[in-house]
């Protein structure tokens, strides 16, 4: 027997080897039609669009539970954010791989971020492109993609004690989201509304985008080369 | 041929672990690591991370190809749009890889010329480099479908017999 120093005699008897490891046993349940998440196909199309009808009736639950629990707007915006920002991480591999095969690209400047969720991921989610893109006129690091209609904000109604409150914080959520899961993280991403001002589109709403300076200062790098 | 595959979450945190062998031209799937290979592959993989954000930021594929090569080991490697990386670690002959020693005298000609007679068998060809990702594409899949579940959270480690068995199913399919 290798080793240093040998086992007394009188412990060699109490000695008991650990029992074999049982082999592994799936407690998973099946359903009836013995289908898993693994069996279903990842390409969507069109016919299989959900409802807004129920999309409606679920997100207002969910805005109804995150308003009764926190006691300040900001309070419940953060909520939403947070309730968006797993879709966010989960969503951007599933549209990486619905993009055409070998021609994928993971985006990794942050204009191709702000085009990828500005195009494909609004395209994905509402079924049209944002608005517009925009970058901030006083910092190099604040970006600003404008909806003028949030499809989340259809069918809601703000109590005027409350205007402040946007409830597309939600999506806002998703943005930071998929910007921290590309590697190019951002101090929060916020929903606004855009003001008073725009008669033609009331709903008007903004989402303020603030990449991190480290993200910045890569971007810069990798554009000189 | 033997293969280790292993999914790297954001924080550098192993997911999931599989060990395989070939099953073309006759394998039988079995991956014939040293004992001592067991520890020094998780090493060699971990080495090769800083290989993968050496390239993350300028190379914009999802497959990175072979990011690295340590004596005798082979690493390629896909990167999700998550951050989340798929090593998968080859070795032609693990019996004559030195682990313990550093050597660097290149494999006798007579053994190399005898693998790459066998088609998957030859990590530097380009029929490797294309079933590899065919092989990571499908792992991609199950994957994603795996992360879409909403009781999965990013770096958990994925312990659904389901997937392990996809993945074995397509090692066995395409490597």
């Amino acid at each position: 027997m290798p080793g240093p120093v040998a086992a007394p005699a009188d412990k060699e008897d109490n000695f008991k080897p650990l029992p074999p490891t049982k082999p592994f046993q799936s407690t998973l349940r099946y359903p009836s039609s013995r289908k898993s998440i693994y069996d279903r196909n990842l390409n969507r199309t069109r016919v299989n669009e959900s409802s807004l009808a129920s999309f409606a009736y679920l997100f207002n639950t969910l805005i109804t539970y995150h308003h009764s629990k926190s006691g300040s707007v900001s309070e419940i915006e953060t909520r939403l954010n947070r309730a968006g920002y797993p879709i966010g991480t989960k969503l951007l591999d599933l549209l990486l791989y619905r993009q055409p095969p070998r021609t994928a690209t993971r985006p990794t400047r942050i204009l191709e971020l702000l085009q990828f969720v500005h195009g494909t991921v609004w395209r994905a989610l509402f079924n049209r492109t944002a608005d517009a893109l925009e970058q901030g006129t006083e910092k190099k690091n604040e970006y600003m993609i404008i909806d003028n209609e949030p499809l989340v904000n259809s069918f809601i109604s703000i109590p005027k004690e409350i205007s402040q409150l946007n409830c597309a914080a939600f999506v806002a959520g998703i943005i930071e989201g998929m910007c921290d899961a590309t590697g190019l993280s951002t101090d929060g991403v916020t929903a606004h509304w855009a003001g008073e001002g725009d008669e033609l589109w009331p709903g008007k709403t903004i989402f303020l985008l603030r990449f991190k300076e480290s993200v910045v200062e890569r971007d810069e790098a990798l554009k000189a080369g | 041929m033997s293969y280790y595959f292993t999914i790297v979450g954001t924080r550098d945190n192993p997911l999931f672990e599989l060990e395989f062998g070939t099953s073309k031209g006759g394998g039988d799937g079995v991956a014939r690591f040293r004992d001592e290979a067991r520890h020094y592959n998780q090493f060699i993989v971990h080495a090769a991370l800083d290989m993968v954000e050496e390239v993350q930021w300028t190379n914009k594929d999802l497959y990175l190809k072979r990011v690295d090569t340590y004596q005798n080991n082979y690493i390629h490697c896909l990167l999700t749009g998550g951050n989340v990386k798929f090593m998968l670690l080859m070795n032609p002959d693990p019996a004559t890889t030195p682990y313990s020693t550093y050597q660097t005298s290149p494999p006798s000609r007579a053994a190399s010329a005898r693998q790459s007679l066998l088609l998957a068998s030859n990590p530097n060809s380009q029929q490797t480099e294309e079933a590899v990702r065919q092989f990571m594409m499908e792992v991609y899949e199950n994957w994603i479908k795996c992360s879409m579940s909403p009781f999965y959270q990013v770096n958990q480690p994925v312990t659904s017999p389901i997937f392990r068995a996809r993945v074995a199913t397509a090692a066995k399919k395409y490597l």
